[in-house]
């Protein structure tokens, strides 16, 4: 079939040079010396050492570190739980729970994002790093409970079962038994969800208050303003820590049962 | 999976026996995080959405259809048929661009097919802001692609395709194009080459191979992906707001216009209603197709 048609493969590096050229070429203008052209007028590494110097931009990147931990470990430590009781112990009235946990990943984030918004006005609890917190573990929570809840479907009930006949308590079968073999599952969801954190525009844009700008925000407002080689030499680096991070949750979640 | 020798319940069961409690412990948490962070906020999305604006931004508590009225004013359903408009116009780009690819990854030997499946996610792990920014460098108007063209002569003065619905559907396009290939990919993997074989052993044209015999047995992978690439198009908020311009306003846009410009809350709510009703809807075919797929092979 493949040999009948070259154009499939023509078509399939096409599609390929279509989802890498716009990130290539912005990669590639981040050592460009021109501040304004898109003509490549020789190499320079200066923006990065403005990116270095720029304090605002580490303050963001703080920011951003901080909501991605704090928010990560409340999804992490909530989902890993109510993953565990949702796959070992079935309930009636199940269904309508599963939805309610597991709502957020299929409306708009623009919805979750006013949603979060006019509530934490409601409450009168200012917008700040806080709120983002909490809007980033509310999204971050289902994408730990699907991802650790798979895991858990998978493992061989045999094992722990094994582990009881042979005199465990039911508490040293799951400690020394299902979490290791789950440990993978839950690394591999805690970096998804730290980088989904430490990548959101949305929920954070809706969420946060003056002063509480974390890296999205600061890079949204730097392309809103200008196109400017900093952006790209920032783009590169966000780019690589992206790519750098869900590769290694992959990795984690593929270790074979 | 290893063999069971009994059901896998067992364990659910023991648990059950020995901590009756233990499951709600364990449940609780997260269901009241998810009670007071997700679900109380929507609900009151929900009952905003029925109240009035007050004369200095706030909420009036009315029951009025009004806003909901509100959102079919030509203005407002302009930009819902827009909204609607560029993620069909979206869907379609991706399933012409994403089939052709798919089915090429699909018939490669199966060590390659993961290096391609990689490649084909790699940029979709990118922050969605840097990829939407990548499209601004190229096509401003002196970006790369007017410099490149002029270079070459192909154009004389640079093209205006920046803030423009162009530009919108190129970044929207290259966002969610992942989001077919994979289920098409894996729709075209479980075909079996053998029965295409058959078609054009049978002198069928290329054209009767692919509506006849490629087309129906794919059917369930092209449905789910575009619903998967539909449903986050249509609320698409940074690609519009990046890429496009006041005339290229989506929902997304409108609803945080409503929200943070105009302060009009109770508007900005029901359509944020209107948006999660269409979107709900998607979802809800998308799960119907994977069941009447999944009963389809079970008849198998």
């Amino acid at each position: 079939m493949i040999k009948r048609y070259p154009w499939l493969l023509a078509a399939s590096l096409g599609n390929l040079l279509f989802l890498y050229a716009p990130i290539a070429v912005l990669i590639l203008f981040s050592f460009n010396a021109s501040r304004l052209s898109a003509r490549w007028q020789g190499g320079t590494l200066q923006w990065y050492r403005l990116l270095a110097e720029d304090e605002a931009l580490l303050a963001a990147v703080q920011n951003s570190l901080l909501v991605g931990l704090v928010s990560t470990v409340i999804a992490t430590v909530l989902g890993v739980c109510a993953a565990l009781a949702l796959e070992r112990f079935p309930f009636r009235g199940q269904r309508a729970i599963e939805g309610a946990i597991l709502l957020p990943l299929v409306i708009p984030e623009v919805m979750m994002g006013v949603a979060l918004m006019l509530f934490f006005v409601s409450i009168k609890l200012p917008l700040s790093l806080v709120t983002v917190t909490i809007g980033h573990a509310a999204f971050n929570l289902p994408i730990v409970v699907v991802i650790v809840r798979g895991r858990l479907r998978k493992l061989d009930p045999g094992l722990e079962e094994a582990a009881r006949d042979l005199g465990a308590s039911a508490w040293q079968a799951f400690h020394r038994v299902t979490v290791p073999l789950l440990m993978p599952a839950i690394l591999g969801a805690t970096l998804l969800a730290f980088t989904i954190s430490l990548d959101d525009f949305i929920v954070t844009f809706f969420t946060a208050g003056p002063g509480a700008t974390t890296l999205p925000l600061k890079v949204y407002s730097m392309v809103k303003s200008t196109v400017t080689p900093e952006i790209n030499a920032l783009s590169a680096i966000l780019v690589l820590v992206s790519m750098g991070l869900i590769g290694l949750s992959l990795a984690l979640q593929r270790k074979p049962v | 999976m290893s063999p069971i020798a009994f059901p896998p319940k067992t364990i659910s069961e023991q648990g059950r026996a020995e901590r009756p409690g233990l499951a709600g412990w364990l449940l609780a948490p997260a269901l009241g995080w998810m009670g007071v962070f997700f679900l109380l906020p929507l609900a009151l999305v929900f009952a905003i959405s029925f109240a009035s604006r007050g004369t200095y931004g706030g909420v009036e508590w009315t029951v009025s259809v009004a806003n909901y009225l509100n959102v079919i004013d030509p203005l407002y359903l302009k930009i819902v048929l827009r909204s609607l408009a560029l993620a069909l116009a979206t869907t379609v780009w991706c399933l012409v661009l994403g089939f052709p690819l798919a089915y090429y990854i699909a018939r490669l030997p199966a060590r390659w097919q993961g290096v391609w499946l990689l490649l084909v996610m790699i940029p979709f792990w990118t922050n969605f802001l840097v990829r939407t920014y990548a499209w601004m460098f190229m096509l401003r108007t002196e970006g790369l692609l007017n410099t490149a063209l002029i270079g070459l002569g192909l154009i004389a003065s640079p093209m205006e395709i920046l803030y423009s619905t162009t530009a919108v559907l190129i970044g929207l396009v290259y966002g969610y194009l992942p989001f077919m290939v994979l289920p098409l990919y894996a729709a075209i993997e479980r075909l079996a080459p053998s029965l295409v074989e058959a078609a054009w052993d049978l002198y069928a044209s290329p054209w009767a191979v692919f509506r006849r015999v490629i087309l129906p047995l794919t059917k369930p992978g092209i449905v789910a992906g575009c619903l998967l690439v539909f449903i986050p198009s249509l609320g698409a908020f940074i690609t519009p707001d990046l890429l496009g311009g006041a005339k290229t306003m989506m929902v997304g846009n409108l609803i945080q216009h409503e929200f943070l410009v105009v302060r009009d809350w109770p508007f900005g709510s029901a359509i944020a209603f209107v948006l999660m009703g269409l979107v709900l809807i998607g979802v809800m075919a998308y799960v119907k197709a994977e069941e009447s797929d999944r009963g389809q092979k079970e008849e198998r």
